[in-house]
């Protein structure tokens, strides 16, 4: 029997304006000196640094109208415009455009590149300006709480002191957490999609194979791949099609896929992709290897696994929101088993017992942790009015 | 309902539907929230901009410390909680006062369908069948005034109200409420606590 085993790809295109967009990156660019310094919580000083950064709309005289969006594991700071390595459309354009939920006709919209990232904040794709060469594992460990930091100070060169809201999904949704528990009076409203105050022991396994299959990569070399003219795509192809499964419901794999052949009625009795849910999953791996870097995978997925809000409170999540005057909405969807409704209740509950004032709803879809990034029109509505009512309750005024 | 209630206040309306009664005492200057059970109801109160959570009155009570709200009220959801003598506990832990509407199944049209008619009573106000209704917990006035006794509650005030929610205006006894009185309304407060 010939075994032909179809692996994923190299990525011959997009290489070199991937490695170009972390330190060139195709956005505005806020730039850090030694003189300021980004306070890690390794105990490391971040000097000098960049935090790359989109804008839509514009900032109101009395700059209250500011909504910071915080952008989940592999996306970025192009939410609505088009990406310049994939050319695809920004990746929340259903939720953030003129008329839409967050509209850029009545609202000022800031999303940064995390810090740790690779599409033009300071990571580990990035150049290290001491030694001239991509900073690689010798970038220091980054925590959830420190790109909040570094957003927070992105903000200060700005000129914007208060948001008027922070909006932000998955790990997106932990940074708005962090921000309302670290800078409480900074933030008028929040709006927290599919998330959690902490991961569990399942999802920090979930990252952690993801993690392996990038280490294990024989091209990875220790994370000097770049140097040595490789890259690990096998790996990260693979991480990136286990993280998918589990952005998916099985439902929605199940109504998309079945057990439906790609193009053929016969097994091929090979281990090509004979199923359409294989070549699916092949593709998604072998697009993502395009367009993000594989120790930035390792870094931010880190992030999201030390993340855990309570345990500066001895575990009182409550006491993590004490006393807090922002306006919550929480959102989480039926089908999503990566951060289920469970989770999200559990913030809720903290909220109710610091009297914080907070609205939630659970979303039915069967698409997903993903349906946060897809057109579901029940959380459109709600976005838009929670965003709405908030803006009456700070008197903004209606533009557009 | 709304008028027992002073401005200011703060209150959880347990049960709230589609939030028509918070979008009132949001226009009188009171700081409203709410629990729904429904899904559809709760996305329907965020979408109006309300501090709405899903939950459901038998189980998430108990996550809401103590003395939080001003008001705690629970509008025609009593008979069709699991352990009614439960949330009425837990009412008056997390409220320093609560409001409870209730069917009264001692209404005089609803005796005369058991008694003349022989089949579970069905009014414009209780128009679902017994097998489709959720209705599981039904009582009358006097079973409730009953029941606040045994759980030391205090009655404010009492309320006895007709079909279109109008009070009763007349000066009568217990029985009278409990044969006219098509809904009751009661203000409860904890007894034996000096304030």
């Amino acid at each position: 029997m010939v075994v032909n085993v179809q692996s994923i790809p190299s990525p011959a295109i997009h290489t070199e304006e991937r490695a170009h967009e972390a330190d060139h990156p195709s956005s505005l660019l806020a730039t850090f000196g030694v003189d300021q310094p980004l306070r890690l919580d390794c105990g490391i000083d971040l000097a000098p640094f960049q935090i790359a950064y989109q804008t839509y709309g514009e900032l109101n005289a009395d700059c209250s109208n500011a909504i910071l969006i915080c952008h989940a594991l592999t996306l970025d700071q192009h939410v609505a415009n088009v990406h310049p390595v994939t050319g695809k459309p920004g990746w929340w354009e259903t939720l953030v455009g003129p008329g839409r939920p967050l509209d850029i006709d009545r609202y000022f919209i800031i999303c940064a590149n995390v810090i740790g990232g690779c599409m033009g904040s300071t990571g580990p794709a990035s150049t290290n300006p001491a030694t001239g060469k991509l900073w690689g594992l010798d970038f220091p460990m980054i925590t959830i709480p420190d790109m909040v930091r570094a957003q927070a100070m992105l903000l200060d060169r700005l000129g914007i002191d208060t948001l008027f809201c922070v909006v932000g999904g998955s790990m997106g949704g932990m940074q708005v957490l962090q921000w309302t528990a670290a800078y409480p009076k900074r933030v008028f409203s929040a709006l927290a999609v599919a998330c959690s105050t902490r991961h569990t022991a399942q999802n920090i396994a979930f990252h952690e194979l993801g993690r392996q299959a990038v280490m294990a990569d024989p091209d990875w070399r220790g994370g000097r791949y770049f140097e040595e003219g490789t890259h690990p795509h096998r790996g990260l192809g693979v991480a990136r099609m286990a993280a998918h499964i589990t952005y998916l419901s099985d439902a929605a794999l199940h109504r998309k896929f079945g057990r439906r052949m790609q193009d053929r009625e016969l097994p091929t009795f090979s281990f090509d992709a004979d199923f359409q849910v294989e070549s699916y999953l092949r593709y998604q791996g072998s697009s993502f290897v395009e367009r993000f870097d594989a120790n930035s995978y390792l870094y931010l997925t880190r992030a999201m696994d030390y993340f855990d809000i309570a345990a500066d409170h001895k575990g009182v999540l409550a006491e993590a929101f004490r006393d807090i005057k922002t306006r919550f909405c929480v959102v989480s969807f039926t089908s999503d088993w990566l951060f289920p409704t469970s989770e999200a209740r559990a913030i809720v509950h903290a909220l109710n017992a610091s009297s914080a004032r907070v609205s939630f709803a659970e979303i039915e879809t069967d698409r997903g942790h993903d349906a946060f990034l897809l057109d579901v029109p029940e959380f459109f509505e709600i976005s838009r009015a929670f965003l709405h009512s908030a803006g009456v309750a700070r008197g903004l005024k209606t533009g557009g | 309902m709304a008028k027992m209630i002073e401005h200011g206040s703060k209150v959880l309306d347990v049960g709230c539907g589609e939030g028509d009664l918070l979008l009132l005492l949001e226009s009188r200057g009171i700081d409203g929230r709410g629990i729904e059970l429904s899904r559809e109801g709760v996305n329907r109160c965020v979408s109006k901009g309300l501090a709405v959570v899903q939950g459901d009155a038998d189980t998430d009570l108990v996550n809401y410390p103590d003395d939080a709200f001003d008001y705690v009220i629970l509008s025609q959801t009593l008979q069709a909680t699991r352990q009614p003598r439960v949330v009425l506990e837990n009412l008056l832990r997390i409220g320093r006062r609560a409001i409870v509407s209730f069917p009264n199944f001692g209404f005089w049209k609803m005796r005369l369908q058991l008694l003349v008619g022989g089949h579970m009573p069905r009014t414009e106000n209780l128009p679902a069948t017994w097998y489709d209704t959720p209705n599981i917990h039904f009582c009358t006035i006097k079973d409730f005034v009953q029941l606040c006794g045994e759980i030391n509650v205090k009655m404010e005030r009492a309320v006895a109200l007709d079909l279109y929610g109008r009070p009763l205006r007349l000066n009568a006894p217990w029985w009278f409420w409990n044969m006219f009185g098509e809904q009751g309304v009661f203000l409860l407060s904890r007894a034996g606590k000096t304030r």
